[in-house]
């Protein structure tokens, strides 16, 4: 009996310094910054609960094109960086060998150098007349007119750079625990490279795949850096929207209900992705 | 399925080369030759910055044009005293943050993939939205909330804040591992009289230490990186990425690259260190 | 943001001062502490390694101890940290702070969040600062603030590139640059240009006028002239030929010009340019107010500005620094330029900003120039 009761409370135990850290410094400031936008007002003459509901409706259709842009443009990043992530976390997991933690790190290291200076590398590479653009323009591969900056393809270029360690991380972390007695018993099982990949690998590391693609998603479609800094005219993501009608408006309601919907229905999306895959792989390792 | 979780190793099967597992010499190459290009595509914005800290800059900013080369940058690095204060409390909270983060969320982490609970779908949800919140609309209410408290900003709202978005990145990071962890492992354990603590450091740290390893890599990148949250609740402490940002106006200064140049270093250098070791030790995870 | 409540939030207009408060005799009763709490821009001070001579100086002269914090990255951000500091009637840390003009400081002054200046304590300001600084429209008696430095928003551009001088701001609707030009991501800088081509004096403006404004614009970027709205990042477009015409700030170009890139130019256009200052201000609850107005007076000395000037290389308040830094300071290059002490002729073509008079006003404005950046 007490034991039972033990084993039920361990849950709750394991999770209560994060459930404190969380719950106070993230939790009770959200809700609190987020019922704004029920409130008509400005900063000045301070705000009313009016209980605004329509403010959603409002919000979504005047921003509907950045919203679907921001899924968009998050969505393919997101696929770009999971193809593109994938064989190096499986490379790395299986043959990286006593290179693993070095090429790990080193794939990382970009990361701990501030965005700053990591964009504005980037500009200088991508630049019009810069050295990889220059150099085809040169030699007559692309057209002198062509340029990669302000466009939306620099967006999604920027957005799938930034995404590459979030990706890599959950990948190689799911993939490294496969035991390679497992694959060679798949080899002795069928026949072929590739059957052995979707019936061995690829379900071993659905963990990994799930959460790669929950962080990479999750920030990605609400981030604001690469559209300020490396899009066109009109590139403008819903994150944007947020960070200027917040802080260069200072209109509270209205971003913190753009703030309210982006969030929703992320949510939304990943509870159905679980839905769909994160608790199926659950449940046939379960079994 | 047991097996499939578990990392129990066959005798010698680590030692194995998995010889079905190698094609033609061509198509072996390729997959190295990939992960070749895509570490160099990655660390180009890196070649630039060490490159261009060993740039001349008559004004004292960086700029592109190449105008000769110089060391002038490094022996000057820590001309700029709050530029170098900055990267100390950056380098500091980065540090601090991931040991928090980590130590609070493995435990996180190992109750949301290993017990159902009651709790459980809402803890789901509050890890998920902790990623999903504008970063802004997070900073914001942070600030409003230690002023409503009267908690005075600095250097320990920076890091009460970054816990607070790193922890849940080390938490999804984590259950990737943890979900198919095998549990009989554990039971097994305990089975032998192992206390749950015995257990915990015996058997599961082991397994799940590269997974913690990596999640901690992706905290400390992440706190190194912030400039909206850490903006909100600076309140007179600097960090690297906030100077960095303000200077960009004005110009940035060199010694930013020279010192990007060696946080590149140190981090190869502790690469190769780790290489070093993990060659003495008798078997690497 | 403000106090919580249950059903709303209070507004930051009462937070501050109270109207009639009796600041003379406040004055005088201040006295220097001893300390002084400076914000201010990164770089935007003169500065070795041993910290900024003119701090050290005044240190030394004035035995003030100066915690001097280049924190604030841009305007409405640094707003964003402090205003809810003072909407909880709390002091900020900072004695002085620097902010721009625009709405963020139309807001510090109308909540009461600013200490009117004793003017009676800024002999050097009264004697040395130049017209621009003196009675700007948004404070037209100095009455809380005094200008740090300066600064001309115009066109910047490379000769070579655009094949011809470039003398109006028409130039920058040209479809010969199309996807060439870079614009302000800024809505003020970017609503201001619109006005000032169609010469519409900003200043006087109203919602009809901002509208044609923004109809021109808006043709702009659908016309695809528009190559990007940018944020500072403009200055490196133009550096790597990204963009080949620009709207600029002045002190920006001339940093460019003097660090490699000698083939950029920089023009206040025929219809002019806009002038904006970076100002210096005491917030409300400071703890030493005496110490940062002696600051503030301090740096109107003419060989004190020198200095600041001859490292930061924005617009001068002080014209008399002029001849400083040609003489003792031996810097011809930057004594001489028109962006660091621009001629009788240029000052004539400099505009200033609508001053937003409410809430609604500068709603208005944003609700106009706001769709035509972020689409």
């Amino acid at each position: 009996m007490s034991s039972s009761l033990k084993r039920s409370l361990t849950p709750y135990l394991l999770g209560l310094p994060t459930a404190l850290w969380l719950g106070i410094f993230f939790v009770v400031p959200l809700l609190a910054i987020l019922s704004v936008s029920l409130m008509t007002g400005n900063a000045l003459d301070g705000y009313t609960l009016t209980w605004n509901f329509s403010i959603f409706g409002d919000a979504i259709s005047t921003y509907s094109t950045q919203f679907l842009r921001s899924f968009l443009y998050g969505g393919i990043s997101t696929a770009v960086a999971l193809v593109a992530m994938y064989p190096v976390a499986y490379w790395v997991a299986f043959y990286g060998g006593r290179f693993k933690s070095a090429l790990l790190f080193l794939l990382l290291l970009p990361f701990f150098v501030s965005f700053v200076i990591r964009i504005i590398a980037w500009q200088f590479i991508l630049a019009d007349d810069g050295i990889v653009l220059g150099t085809l323009k040169d030699i007559g591969v692309v057209p002198e007119s062509m340029h990669v900056l302000s466009t939306p393809s620099a967006v999604v270029a920027g957005l799938t750079y930034d995404a590459l360690p979030f990706m890599l991380l959950p990948l190689y972390v799911s993939l490294q625990r496969i035991d390679r007695s497992q694959i060679e018993a798949a080899a002795d099982l069928y026949a072929s490279k590739y059957d052995r990949f979707r019936t061995v690998i690829l379900p071993l590391s659905a963990p990994g795949i799930y959460a790669g693609i929950v962080l990479v998603a999750i920030t990605n479609i609400g981030d604001y850096v690469s559209a300020a800094i490396l899009g066109g005219p009109s590139t403008t993501m819903i994150g944007n929207v947020i960070q200027t009608q917040y802080v260069q408006n200072a209109d509270y309601p209205i971003a913190s209900a753009l703030a309210l919907i982006l969030m929703a229905t992320l949510l939304v999306a990943m509870g159905v992705y679980a839905k769909v895959f994160g608790t199926r792989t659950l449940q046939e390792h379960a079994t | 399925m047991s097996a499939a979780g578990g990392t129990v190793r066959r005798p010698g099967a680590a030692r194995r080369r998995p010889r079905s597992l190698h094609g033609p010499r061509w198509r072996r190459a390729l997959l190295p030759g990939y992960v070749g290009l895509v570490v160099l595509v990655t660390l180009m914005p890196i070649f630039v910055i060490v490159l261009y800290s060993f740039n001349q800059a008559p004004n004292e900013r960086v700029n592109f044009a190449w105008n000769g080369f110089t060391t002038e940058w490094y022996r000057r690095l820590f001309e700029i005293p709050d530029l170098t204060s900055a990267l100390l409390h950056s380098l500091e909270i980065a540090a601090l943050s991931t040991v928090i983060a980590v130590a609070i969320g493995t435990p996180a982490a190992i109750a949301l993939s290993r017990y159902r609970f009651r709790a459980r779908g809402t803890a789901d949800l509050v890890i998920l939205a902790d990623i999903a919140a504008p970063s802004v609309v997070v900073g914001a209410s942070l600030l409003g909330f230690f002023v409503y408290l009267g908690v005075p900003r600095g250097f320990g709202t920076i890091l009460i804040a970054h816990v607070a978005f790193n922890v849940a990145f080390v938490v999804v990071v984590l259950q990737s591992r943890l979900r198919d962890l095998d549990p009989s492992l554990v039971e097994a354990a305990r089975d032998l009289g192992a206390n749950p603590w015995q257990a915990f450091w015996q058997i599961t740290l082991p397994v799940i230490f590269p997974a913690i390893l990596s999640a901690g890599l992706l905290a400390a990148a992440l706190s190194i990186d912030d400039f909206i949250i850490t903006s909100f609740v600076a309140g007179q402490t600097l960090t690297f990425p906030l100077w960095v940002y303000g200077s960009v106006k004005v110009g940035i200064p060199p010694q930013v690259f020279a010192m990007g140049t060696l946080i590149f270093t140190a981090g190869v250098l502790i690469a190769i260190a780790g290489l070093i070791a993990g060659r003495r030790a008798p078997k690497e995870t | 943001m403000g106090a919580l409540s249950a059903c709303g939030i209070a507004g930051t207009r009462d937070t501050g001062w109270k109207s009639g408060f009796d600041w003379d005799s406040w004055w005088r009763r201040q006295e220097r502490q001893g300390t002084l709490d400076f914000a201010n821009w990164p770089l935007y001070i003169d500065r070795t390694k041993d910290g900024s001579p003119t701090l050290n100086d005044f240190s030394r002269k004035y035995g003030v101890t100066v915690n001097y914090r280049p924190v604030i990255q841009d305007n409405a951000s640094f707003f964003a940290q402090i205003s809810p500091v003072l909407a909880a009637e709390q002091p900020i840390g900072y004695d002085l702070v620097v902010i721009s003009n625009g709405w963020e400081l139309t807001q510090m002054i109308e909540n009461h969040w600013l200490v009117p200046l004793d003017h009676s304590r800024l002999p050097n300001f009264e004697r040395y600062a130049g017209a621009a600084s003196r009675a700007p429209a948004y404070d037209p008696k100095n009455e809380f603030t005094v200008t740090w430095q300066s600064g001309i928003t115009g066109i910047g551009y490379d000769p070579e590139k655009t094949g011809r001088e470039i003398t109006s701001l028409k130039d920058l609707y040209d479809p010969a640059f199309a996807g060439r030009v870079g614009m302000m991501s800024d809505n003020t800088e970017l609503g201001s240009t619109g006005m000032l081509v169609q010469g519409i004096e900003p200043v006087s403006s109203g919602p009809a006028e901002w509208r044609q404004a923004a109809e021109v614009l808006r043709k702009q970027r659908d016309d695809g002239i528009v190559r990007q709205y940018y944020d500072q990042g403009y200055i490196k477009a133009l550096q790597q030929g990204d963009t080949i015409i620009s709207m600029a700030w002045s002190g920006d170009v001339f940093q460019a010009q003097v660090s490699g890139n000698s083939n950029l130019k920089f023009v206040v256009p025929e219809e002019g340019g806009m002038i904006w200052h970076d100002n210096c201000m005491i917030p409300y609850r400071a703890a030493h107010p005496v110490d940062a107005i002696e600051w503030m007076d301090y740096s109107y000395r003419p060989e004190i500005q020198a200095q600041i000037s001859d490292w930061v290389n924005y617009v001068s308040p002080v014209p008399d620094a002029k001849p400083i830094i040609a003489d003792q300071l031996d810097d011809p290059t930057v004594a001489d330029s028109p962006l660091v002490f621009p001629s009788e002729a240029i000052t004539k073509q400099l505009h200033d900003y609508y001053d937003f008079k409410s809430v609604g006003d500068h709603e208005e404005w944003t609700s106009i120039f706001d769709p035509i950046i972020q689409s």
